[in-house]
């Protein structure tokens, strides 16, 4: 195991304290198939503990550390450092997703995310009676959203659209993603009213198809074609 | 002295944590209480959605099975530590359990006629044992997330008040009751006290205790942790699960449900060792059996890896298909952290901390109980991985925790809401936050010259190093000493972040206090049980003693921070103990 050097230049802010951000560069030795939330850590227990970030799995399914990672956004935890600086280690540049009104260095205020996201009914409507047993659903059913039942809420999508930065106003596409693991099970039963909420000034005609959102993914959904398929079904009044 | 806002709330009932345990409870009390949901992490990030497996039940959609096979196979599993009418109500509500999650929406793998599939997962079987059978529901690898994500939007569809980002650090009794819950708001670095009728705890589990653990950073045992300094007793805190498939170094859990799609696992010298240590069921023998199986091939030189610690999972006979369909985001971590292709190459694994089988001792209800006649704490209630009803005994079967979480965080809601109806509201104790804001304030005063990192690390070391697989007086005894001087050098932490938002410098130092407490109730423990069962394995009594020991552990913190341990009986029932073999 050999160890890199690695240069952290980490977008800082503390309101207690700042005026406004600014950046600070760390100096820290990581092995190259580290994570760089690994070498964030190497700061924060061992040079600089008022540096704050939130994480919690540090495997990419809990959704807590999406952060702009060299101009791209990123979980830091399934972003190894052999990626992010080069196999010999170099720079990485660490900064708060955008959009979000940021609180302490990479802490943003997750609050106007989630109400977007309680905006689209993001919840099974199903007023039959289910009965004893599991409703039924064939596997081609179930196969028709399983994309997006992958969202981990972790905001990377939209806080990599350029239109949710000019527009905060803007249900965004992880709204859009909810709302289509909904409007496609074969089980749900309040696909218009969702299309309908969709089909407001702020919903999703505000898409320009720009694609960050699908490559900002961590978990590979299709976000820009489940969009797509969500204009489609207001348009066309079907699912 | 910077000055501390306390803010006031009443509420019918606290839930601490929002989890799968804390979810559902919620969704239990919701329109029956006025309910607050208090989590240190935004409720989807809880460590619930990792899961990865399955859940089992019952429902022989794809073969015959009956609870009773799954109540035999969780008794057996749990090397008869398990009280058998606890473990009873849980296999026979697994089924109303899985189709109540169908219809909140969640989107289990389906069969070709469109019902619920199952697959296999270790330890369970048919008919007391013949064959492992297929119950397990899952939604492909990330049965967790599903649950988790399912019950949130519940929780959303009914309104549920959640206040997230706060951190609970206390509690507060009176009149012999529970009376308040004193949290510390993250944002803002103010605190809040919540005078409640009812708390309960689901703060999940512990294994950041150890080195090598599948658990999240934040799985600090804050909810136990602060119960034992209050003078609650830990139920079988020696017993601790490891995983036998961590990846190599890190840790990050492959679910069992490698080997229940058929991977094997192999030594150095490709060989399918588990033939020898299971010849039934082979790698889908239980957790502690195929863990001690691996450390021995370890230990008999037939290890992999630099330092020959590790073998291999392999999976490269399955189809490709069945890998994308059935375990895609567990293959996907392999690529990721190790960079190894799983379809054409084995992977390095070795066994990882995972489940604590111990915890808060509650009753079927979710109360909490204080001793060994069961004497309920009014008010209080525990769900979850963060108590210990006890339906794993000394080693969880997969897939029973989710069961566990859903089954328990509802019924234990139910009684919360009950009890909520009938009660008024406790008197709140005067100066119910001291406790706490002298703790932040000391913390932050504090001019030793310890780190938080370097504590936590060599807590992580010793428990991996002494408290794992294999133990023995020798190791346990240095454990303790071990644990011991880092409780002394905790004395001395210091924290560079003095400031009031955000502080995770501040919260990962109260987090490290609990872990160091709970490291030590589950060392004297464990030294004190000599023999071996479940996942307690001690080489020094390396047999199972049912005349002296079918008994759990309850362990006290006294006045002088000693621990006092007490025995209580294990409930059992119409299955007697025989020998686990597989
Ligand atoms: C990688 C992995 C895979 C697993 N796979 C399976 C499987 O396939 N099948 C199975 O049955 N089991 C599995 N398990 C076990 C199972 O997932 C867990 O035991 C279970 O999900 C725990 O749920 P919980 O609700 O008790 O706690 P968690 O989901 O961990 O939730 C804890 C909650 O408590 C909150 N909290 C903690 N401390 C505080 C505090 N001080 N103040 C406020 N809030 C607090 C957190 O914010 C969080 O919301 C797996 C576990 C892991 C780690
Ligand atoms: S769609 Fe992807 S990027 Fe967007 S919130 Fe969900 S997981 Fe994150
Ligand atoms: S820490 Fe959970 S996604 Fe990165």
């Amino acid at each position: 195991m050999t160890l890199v050097d690695l240069e952290l230049k980490i977008r800082r802010y503390n309101p207690d304290v700042d005026p406004k951000p600014h950046w600070q560069t760390f100096k820290v030795q990581a092995d190259p198939t580290d994570r760089v939330l690994d070498a964030l850590h190497t700061v924060k227990w061992e040079q600089d503990g008022t540096l704050s970030f939130r994480r919690s799995c540090a495997h990419g399914v809990c959704g807590s550390d999406a952060m702009m990672i060299n101009g791209a956004n990123a979980l830091a935890c399934i972003e190894l450092v052999h990626k992010a600086a080069g196999p010999k280690g170099g720079r990485i540049t660490v900064e708060p997703i955008r959009g979000l009104p940021v609180i302490k260095d990479l802490v943003v205020d997750m609050e106007p995310f989630f109400a977007q996201y309680r905006s689209v009914l993001p919840y099974l409507v199903n007023n039959d009676e289910p009965g004893y047993t599991e409703r039924l659903q064939s596997p081609e059913e179930r196969a028709r959203y399983e994309d997006t039942t992958k969202c981990i809420l972790c905001a990377a999508c939209t806080t990599s659209c350029p239109v949710f930065w000019g527009n905060s106003g803007y249900v965004g596409p992880a709204a859009i993603v909810n709302a289509h693991r909904f409007i496609f099970d074969s089980r749900d039963q309040a696909g218009d009213q969702r299309l309908d909420i969709v089909n407001q000034r702020s919903g999703v005609w505000r898409c320009r198809t720009a694609y960050s959102c699908t490559e900002a993914c961590p978990r590979g959904i299709k976000v820009t074609q489940a969009i797509q398929e969500v204009k489609r079904a207001v348009f066309t009044d079907r699912v | 002295m910077a000055v501390v806002k306390v803010h006031q709330h009443r509420y019918d009932a606290v839930i601490v944590g929002a989890g799968g345990a804390g979810l559902r409870a919620a969704i239990e009390t919701a329109g029956k209480c006025r309910t607050a949901v208090l989590t240190k992490l935004y409720p989807t990030r809880s460590h619930t959605g990792a899961a990865q497996g399955g859940m089992c039940a019952a429902l022989a959609n794809v073969e015959d099975d009956s609870w009773e096979w799954h109540l035999f196979d969780t008794i057996k599993g749990g090397d008869y530590l398990v009280d058998q009418p606890a473990a009873e109500i849980m296999c026979r509500e697994a089924v109303d359990a899985v189709i109540e999650l169908e219809h909140f929406g969640l989107p289990f793998n389906r069969t070709p006629e469109g019902r619920i599939d199952q697959r296999r997962f270790g330890g369970h079987t048919r008919n007391h044992g013949e064959a492992p059978v297929r119950r397990a529901c899952y939604s492909s690898d990330r049965t967790g997330h599903m649950i988790l994500q399912t019950l949130y939007q519940q929780c959303v569809a009914r309104d549920v008040t959640f206040f997230n980002e706060f951190q609970v650090l206390d509690v507060a009794f009176a009149e012999g009751r529970l009376a308040a819950v004193v949290a510390y708001e993250l944002a803002t670095g103010d605190l809040h006290v919540f005078n409640t009728k009812a708390a309960m705890f689901a703060t999940g589990g512990f294994g950041k205790m150890f080195k090598v653990s599948s658990n999240a950073h934040t799985l600090t045992g804050d909810g136990p942790g602060l119960l034992y300094r209050r003078g609650i007793p830990m139920q079988d805190m020696e017993f601790f699960q490891f995983h036998p498939t961590g990846i190599y170094k890190l840790g990050i859990l492959l679910s069992e449900a490698a080997r229940g799609e058929g991977g094997i696992l192999r030594n150095a010298g490709g060989e399918r060792f588990m033939e020898r240590y299971a010849p039934t069921v082979k790698d889908l023998a239980p957790r502690d059996m195929v863990s001690r199986a691996i450390q021995t091939e370890v230990l008999e030189g037939r290890g992999i890896g630099e330092a020959a610690d590790a073998v291999y999972l392999d999976l490269t006979h399955l189809p490709p298909e069945q890998i994308d369909e059935k375990l895609p985001d567990i293959t996907e971590f392999v690529r990721t952290y190790l960079g190894i292709e799983p379809k054409t190459a084995p992977i390095p694994i070795q066994p990882t901390a995972h489940y604590a089988m111990g915890g808060i001792p509650t009753n079927v209800s979710g109360e909490v109980v204080v001793d060994a006649a069961g004497t309920v704490f009014p008010g209080l209630y525990a769900a979850g991985e963060c108590a210990c009803v006890s339906v794993h005994g000394a080693n969880r079967l997969g897939t029973n925790s989710l069961l566990d979480i859903v089954v328990f965080g509802k019924r234990g809601g139910a009684a919360m809401a009950a009890f909520s109806a009938a009660a008024d509201l406790p008197p709140l104790p005067p100066g119910a936050a001291d406790e706490v804001v002298q703790r932040i304030e000391a913390m932050k005063s504090g001019a030793g010259n310890e780190k938080v990192g370097a504590v936590r690390a060599d807590l992580q070391a010793a428990m991996t190093g002494k408290a794992f697989v294999f133990r023995s007086e020798e190791l346990l005894a240095g454990a303790l000493e071990a644990v011991h001087e880092l409780q002394a050098r905790y004395e001395h932490v210091t924290i560079d972040d003095k400031g009031p938002t955000f502080n995770y410098d501040l919260t990962e130092a109260l987090e490290l206090g609990y872990l160091l407490d709970l490291a030590e109730a589950s060392v004297v423990s464990a030294r004190a049980r000599t023999e071996s069962r479940g996942a307690h394995f001690r080489t020094d009594h390396p047999t199972r003693d049912d005349e002296h020991w079918m008994r759990h552990t309850l362990a006290a913190r006294q006045e002088d921070a000693t621990v006092e341990l007490s025995y209580k009986p294990v409930v059992t029932g119409a299955y007697l103990p025989m020998e686990r073999k597989y």
